[in-house]
């Protein structure tokens, strides 16, 4: 079973996020971390690979060429890492070509992302990927189950599940709940340190969206504690009432 | 130049925020003098047609077909996509509803075009619109602008409103696509409903949130039961799903959900970043917290220092009363 898992850099998610003076993006001396729901497509990768035998690679876009997300997916147990460097960040159409350009160059049976990245929360690029390979994809998915070629994956809606049938070659975008990242352990990390990361350079894309401008969130109206205790519950709902007028 | 917006439909019926979107799409479409045409496909649909010219649309198309009653992303895409080849429009939208989201790039991506997603306001500026939607789970704002037609935008649920209008066609018109000729590989197996008689976090217009101050899981009936009173939709935050006394589904934050009701009541919630993140967008805010202190209360329009095992009963009984319940 081959299986490619592309992951993302992406700041950390106790991160402050500051905004440039010339709004042109946001100021980039901050905790990197890789993607939280890359995280569960790596460790679904890992687990399929345990159970059904196969190879893992992981491939990672960055405009920066920073390989750090490559190097803790090879210490959790990826087989091979490539990286792509080049792309822009937050052109999805252009990343998910890119990769999928990529992707067209292997074998696979089986793509995986996280849901969505936490930077830009796009939630693009799998659809995307899955439409340029021509095969069908499934995201938000909770949970996978493979029975030779066949694979019945549960996709989260709301308020319930869809419950989705293909086969492979598929694309899956995996989400909070499918299973528990594992720790890398201090072997994969030695092991990680010795293996070797190739790095292709690519041709940027034109961009499809302009991005003008970006705004820290509006501060919200000062508040005002309207007391302690069950004894403040009478004056909290009438405001909610007849000055927020929210009920 | 035309307008399009796909219409989604669960059990044949017309989803609230694709209406909110077919608003927003007729609104620009007739400040343009352009056409509003809308695209639902589904099984037994034809009878929301009324309501859609209520709200805007100039021509429907669409597909009635027993095999379109699930979702089917690659069947979808591919009648989208017919539809936005045969109207040609300026621009295309969604909601970004889960439907939505996994089906909106897999259109725009056969127009090699980015959709400019999960959008929460826009500005004409120059016969060009700056959408603005949050990025980092709110933590940041950004503004972004297409530069190639169409244009494929999704809206946020629950952020515009749904504005019944005038429409000047009133024309069916069935898309001319043959589904029996695509092997779409995938297909809907079951559909499991999770939550009875609770609204959906992401579309609720009232949220109660609860966090550790509930001491553990066995004290979240406390907290279903001020929703119930409220009709209100029920979250938590991270540190709860953590410690495995709530499921994920009901986790609101960067790693989760991302809301914006008009009414968030947290409850002994301390108030993290990532928390914040996902809910600083809501209209009002209130913040039940024994800490004085506690990050919360500095977002929080209305705020109660207080134990949640006190407040929690009197508000029901407040909210019961006030609400004639």
């Amino acid at each position: 079973m081959k299986i490619i898992v592309c992951v993302k850099r992406t700041p950390d998610t106790t991160t402050q996020i500051r905004v440039k003076p010339d709004k042109s993006g946001i100021e980039q001396d901050i905790e990197w971390i890789l993607n939280p729901y890359d995280e569960l497509a790596v460790e679904e990768a890992l687990k399929l690979k345990e159970k059904n035998g196969g190879i893992v690679t992981a491939i990672s876009l960055d405009p920066d060429a920073n390989n750090s997300v490559l190097r803790r997916c090879l210490a959790m147990g990826v087989d091979e890492a490539c990286l792509l460097k080049g792309g822009k960040n937050y052109d999805s159409y252009s990343v998910a070509k890119l990769l999928a350009d990529e992707i067209k160059q292997r074998e696979y049976n089986l793509v995986l992302f996280g849901k969505q990245a936490i930077d830009d929360d796009n939630y693009q690029v799998p659809s995307m990927v899955a439409t340029l390979l021509d095969v069908p994809w499934v995201s938000v998915v909770t949970k996978v189950e493979v029975n030779g070629d066949s694979v019945c994956a549960t996709r989260q809606i709301e308020g319930g599940e869809e419950i989705m049938e293909t086969k492979f070659p598929c694309v899956i975008s995996c989400q909070r709940g499918l299973n528990e990242p594992r720790y890398p352990s201090l072997k994969g990390i030695m092991l990680a340190k010795k293996k070797e990361i190739p790095v292709k350079e690519i041709a940027s894309l034109p961009e499809s969206v302009a991005v003008t401008g970006h705004e820290a969130p509006s501060p919200r109206p000062p508040g005002r504690i309207v007391g302690e205790g069950s004894g403040a519950v009478k004056e909290l709902v009438r405001l909610l009432k007849e000055e927020a007028k929210v009920l | 130049m035309s307008y399009l917006t796909f219409i989604e439909q669960r059990n044949s019926q017309v989803k609230k925020s694709s209406l909110e979107a077919l608003s927003v799409a007729s609104k620009i479409a007739k400040s343009e003098g352009a056409p509003s045409n809308a695209v639902l496909v589904g099984k037994d649909i034809k009878g929301n047609f009324d309501t859609l010219y209520k709200f805007g649309a100039d021509s429907v198309f669409y597909k009635d077909d027993a095999k379109l009653e699930f979702y089917n992303p690659v069947i979808y895409r591919d009648l989208v996509v017919n539809a936005v080849r045969k109207t040609n429009p300026k621009r295309v939208f969604f909601s970004a509803t889960s439907m939505g989201k996994d089906l909106a790039p897999a259109v725009s991506c056969r127009f090699e075009a980015t959709v400019i997603g999960d959008c929460t306001e826009y500005k004409e500026s120059s016969g060009k619109i700056i959408w603005k939607r949050p990025v980092y789970a709110g933590k940041c704002y950004i503004l972004l602008c297409g530069n190639k037609n169409p244009e494929f935008v999704t809206l946020r649920p629950n952020v515009f409103n749904a504005v019944e209008q005038a429409s000047s066609n009133k024309s069916e018109v069935e898309i001319d696509f043959d589904i029996g000729s695509v092997n779409p590989k995938i297909q809907v197996k079951e559909i499991r409903v999770q939550q009875k008689g609770r609204p959906e976090l992401t579309e609720a217009s009232i949220i109660v949130s609860a966090g550790r101050g509930l001491k553990g899981p066995e004290h979240f009936s406390l907290r279903d039961q001020l929703a119930d009173v409220l009709g209100a939709a029920i979250g938590t935050s991270r540190a709860v799903v953590d410690a495995g006394w709530r499921p994920y589904s009901e986790q609101v934050g960067q790693t989760g959900k991302t809301v914006s009701p008009n009414l968030y009541i947290a409850i002994g919630l301390s108030g993290a970043i990532q928390h914040l993140a996902g809910m600083t967008s809501s209209k009002v805010i209130v913040a039940i917290n024994k800490d004085k202190d506690a990050p919360i209360f500095k977002i929080a329009n209305y705020g109660i220092i207080g134990d949640a095992f006190e407040v929690i009963p009197a508000l029901i009984e407040e909210f019961k009363r006030v609400l004639g319940k």
